[in-house]
């Protein structure tokens, strides 16, 4: 039967994804660990939503050099301003980061009205778009919730998939989705962008999207484990190449519609489209390469037994005389 | 063997019908609007106030789309945004304090529709601009209150029972010290002590409730964890409700009031711009006191300068700062106020505000008039400051009270519930009025987070979230229609519906849609491709290994189904922990994810499968399939 010609994947592919598997671990190995390394020592550019501080957004009505706005706020007074282009040219966001100990709010509004007349000339004047003030106390609840959130989901995620499938395929899918949030983090980290709540819910759900991926593949190895008379290696082979063309088909869509999110979505959502598009990069590559690879070590080795309908086998045997 | 059972075509021709009809209303563009509601009780919102709201605007040159009268408001719709500035900015001045002007969106979605229950999805902050605020309740404020308050009831308590005293104090760790006088009855004194408490707080004492501890003749009371956590909950639910009153007396449409974690209240204004003014009227912590003069100026004065104040008094001064004697015992406070109303004294023609007592204030005031015609009543305006200091690398949340006589009359003859007082400024008695009308707060809050989003931003991001979700859907859909073909438009098809599921259940639901609103949609047509993907990749592959064109589908979506179930569901336990531990704007991403993936399961394996049989099932020579 004919098939229509356009396809992106070649139809039965073979390839050999399992012979290189210790250079793909050895590589997750030596990326997680840069990772957290990078994360670790680089830390994130925090924005307001986690520092605590002030945030006004003005906009201007011909296009601003940042770096005199800085100076003239400098000169104004007010000290460690981050100014930086938001949105088209015209447009600046200035954060005024609070104090450790500032826990309210109180004086917002006077500190945006000296940061608008200090950034403004009478040839170019601004007016304020919006203002944030956020106490340091809330930020941090914030942080704290961001880790019970991500414990959360990685909790949600063992007992579900240890019920659906396995423990080991629960520990591997963890791992791997920790691995991509902890990647991505660290391109971020490089990258000096900013990170506000958005990024933060974009991490979170490029967990959801890079677990979504793994499992995918998950059900097709334990799909090919029962019916397949076939060593592991050859199983995970299979299961990888039957599910290539799906992995990389969605990967390619979701990553386009992230994309139009971070063309035309506005300076506020560049953040979280950064992530998802890296996150949808990341996740492919290590549900492709790594997932089931890991699945081959140690104690989380898989074997035809561990996916045989158990049920099944204990009615059998209850059958027998 | 290409069949799908009847009563599904049914259930998803339903799904269609009821998803478009409740998603229709956000099709309907709102009007900018000025809203007036009466903010007194002599107000009155009629013909003659429409016909004076027209000619105003008509000579500040603005012409509206209309008013009209409804559940005593009048609403003036208006075409764009700065005509309803510039309605509202001649309106408040006009119309005075007798009515609030707000700024609203008035819907234009049609009766029948409404009456549906289909309403539009309320647009975020971030989308229509306004004020968000996060307050902060002050829990070691309002647990040395409600201490304070039974050490009051213990004084009482003593006091009705003769049993003498020497000291019934407050300690700073919360608890109360009673200091019997010898030869006092300390078994008696316990047991009036414990009925206090009891009707006090409600609960019995001992056990989970406060412990009432005697030593000699001192007797120690000490609140259990389980209490002090009640009292903070409780400030804060008294709170919300008094901020809520709050709210509506500034008159603003559609307000956000929600209680966030142990001790927040997350507030939000849309359509304000202001705030300075909305902060002072929703965060101030005014009351008012009466106390009873104990000496006059001429005494105050040499009490100050000797230093020795006497023990039941305490010096306030007035607003010159000329300092006044006044019991330490306060006679009626704020919080035994029923209302309060903005008046013009009927003698002096002076401002005033006129004010009404609970029973219990009443016959507190009554008792003290009967005894003390002649002598002089202060009423103390109180209003709480919040600082923080830093002290020792700790920090140390302290308030500051700006403590002022507003009047100190003479009381010319008994009274009891209701009385009137004097000596205000005409601003400073309307917000009084208005606060005290509110209630007094049970603690103080302090504010831990303000946004203010201009409303020009807000038009933009409306206009930006939408551009980015039309071309998200446009990207997918172009994708699907090339590589797919005749599936590829079922799978277009599918995803429409998926997104009018998604509108029609945010709208059906009353969610806000806010910015990261959008970018859930975007997301969620992004995910949600991939349940097709996976069927017509399934059906792909049977085909390849020899199967007939039927049963390729049949199996396709039978095997994927499975599959599409278990990636799915991991989808949602990360979107509900995004909603659980998230605040505002990451919830609402959170719920647009939640929604979106539960819609494009049904749509793809059930909506798409539908058309696909619909498509192929009357083929009796199926040769193959444009996949």
């Amino acid at each position: 039967m004919k098939i229509f010609p356009l396809t992106l994947i070649p139809a039965n592919t073979r390839i050999d994804f399992m012979r290189m598997r210790h250079i793909w671990v050895a590589l997750f190995v030596l990326l997680s660990i840069a990772s957290v390394a990078v994360v670790g020592l680089k830390g994130f550019n925090f924005a307001l939503d986690f520092t605590g501080g002030t945030a006004v957004n003005v906009r201007f009505e011909q296009a601003v050099s940042v770096d005199d706005v800085r100076e003239r706020l400098e000169t104004a007074g007010i000290a460690n301003a981050q100014v930086q282009t938001f949105g088209s040219g015209t447009d600046l966001l200035i954060r005024v980061r609070g104090e450790e100990d500032q826990t309210n709010v109180d004086g917002n509004a006077e500190l945006a009205a000296s940061v608008l007349s200090a950034a403004s000339t009478p040839e170019n004047p601004g007016r304020i778009l919006s203002t944030e003030s956020i106490g340091s106390q809330v930020s941090g609840d914030l942080r704290k919730n961001a880790i019970y959130a991500a414990i959360f989901v990685l909790v949600g995620f063992l007992l579900y998939i240890s019920v659906r499938f396995e423990w080991k395929f629960a520990v591997v899918a963890s791992l791997t989705t920790l691995f991509d949030v902890m990647v991505v983090a660290a391109l971020f980290s490089l990258t000096g962008r900013e990170f506000d709540l958005t990024v933060l819910a974009g991490l979170l759900s490029v967990m959801g999207f890079s677990i979504n991926d793994t499992i995918v593949v998950f059900d097709r190895v334990r799909e090919n484990f029962r019916v397949l008379r076939a060593d592991p290696l050859e199983v995970f082979n299979r299961s990888i190449n039957q599910t290539l063309s799906r992995t990389i088909i969605t990967s390619l869509v979701f990553f386009l519609s992230v994309l139009a999110l971070f063309l035309y979505g506005g300076g506020s959502l560049e953040g979280l489209a950064l992530t998802q598009m890296l996150g949808a990069l990341v996740g492919t590559l290590s549900s492709i390469f790594i997932a089931c690879p890991l699945l081959t070590y140690g104690a989380l080795k898989v074997t035809k037994q561990d996916l045989l309908p158990k049920a099944r086998d204990e009615e059998a045997l209850a059958r027998r005389p | 063997m290409l069949e799908f059972p009847r009563w599904k075509y049914a259930l998803i021709l339903v799904v269609l019908v009821l998803a478009a009809l409740y998603a229709l209303p956000n099709a309907y563009q709102k009007n900018p609007s000025v809203q007036i509601t009466p903010s007194t009780s002599e107000a009155r919102i009629d013909e003659a106030l429409r016909q004076r709201v027209e000619v105003l605007l008509s000579e500040a040159g603005v012409t509206p789309i209309g008013t009209e009268i409804d559940d005593n408001h009048l609403l003036v719709r208006l075409h764009d945004a700065d005509a309803q500035t510039v309605a509202s900015d001649v309106l408040r001045p006009a119309l005075g304090e007798n009515y609030s002007v707000a700024l609203n969106l008035a819907s234009t979605v049609p009766q029948w529709l409404s009456d549906l229950g289909a309403r539009p999805m309320s647009l975020g902050l971030d989308l229509q601009g306004g004020v968000h605020f996060v307050m902060q309740v002050d829990q070691a404020a309002a647990l040395q209150k409600r201490v304070e308050g039974y050490a009051d009831g213990i004084r009482t308590a003593l006091r009705d029972a003769r049993i003498g005293y020497s000291s019934v104090e407050r300690r700073n760790d919360n608890t109360i010290g009673v200091v019997l006088v010898e030869g006092a009855d300390v078994n008696a004194a316990r047991a009036r002590i414990m009925e206090s408490l009891a009707s006090a707080s409600g609960q019995v004492v001992g056990g989970s409730g406060p412990q009432v501890l005697a030593d000699g003749n001192r007797i120690t009371v000490r609140l259990s964890q389980g209490e002090i956590d009640r009292i903070a909950a409780d400030a804060v639910e008294q709170n919300r409700t008094v901020i809520s009153n709050r709210i509506n007396a500034i008159g603003v449409a559609e307000p956000v009031l929600q209680r966030q974690g142990e001790d927040r209240l997350v507030i939000q204004l849309p359509g304000l711009q202001d705030t300075a003014e909305a902060k002072r009227l929703i965060g101030a912590t005014a009351t008012l006191e009466f106390r009873a003069v104990t000496g006059d100026e001429n005494q105050a004065a040499a009490v100050v300068a000797s230093g020795s104040i006497p023990a039941d008094s305490r010096i306030y001064y007035n607003e010159t700062g000329t300092p006044l004697l006044l019991s330490r015992r306060i006679l009626v406070s704020g919080d035994q106020l029923i209302n309060a109303n903005p008046t013009t004294d009927s003698q002096t023609g002076t401002p005033s505000v006129s004010i009404t007592l609970n029973s219990a204030g009443g016959k507190r005031m009554l008792d003290h008039t009967l005894q003390n015609v002649g002598q002089r009543l202060g009423i103390v305006y109180v209003e709480r400051i919040p600082t923080v200091r830093m002290v020792d690398g700790e920090e140390v949340r302290s308030s500051r009270s700006i403590e002022r006589v507003i009047s100190s009359s003479t009381i010319r003859g008994v009274f009891g519930r209701e009385f009137q007082t004097t000596g205000l400024s005409r601003e400073e008695a309307n917000d009084l009025a208005r606060q005290l009308k509110a209630g007094a707060l049970a603690a103080p809050m302090d504010f831990v987070e303000e946004r203010v989003v201009g409303p020009s931003l807000g038009a933009e991001n409306v206009e930006r979230g939408l551009t980015a979700v039309a071309y998200a859907f446009v990207f997918t859909l172009i994708f699907f229609m090339l590589y797919y073909r005749m599936f590829g438009i079922v799978t277009c098809l599918a995803l429409i519906l998926n997104l009018l599921i998604v509108v029609a259940v945010m709208s059906l639901f009353g969610a806000t849609m806010s910015l990261p609103g959008f970018a859930g949609l975007a997301l969620s047509i992004g995910l949600s491709v991939d349940a097709n993907v996976l069927i017509n990749e399934r059906i792909r592959e049977e085909l390849r290994a020899g199967m007939p064109p039927k049963a390729a589908i049949v199996t396709g979506y039978e095997k994927a189904s499975d599959t599409i179930f278990d990636s799915n569901l991991t989808g949602i336990i990360a979107g509900v922990a995004l909603y659980a531990f998230g605040t505002g704007p990451l919830q609402g991403f959170a719920v647009t994810l939640v929604i979106g993936i539960v819609a494009s399961m049904f749509t793809a394996i059930v909506v798409s499968r539908a058309l696909v049989t619909l498509i192929y099932a009357p083929r009796k020579k199926l040769k193959s399939l444009a996949i």
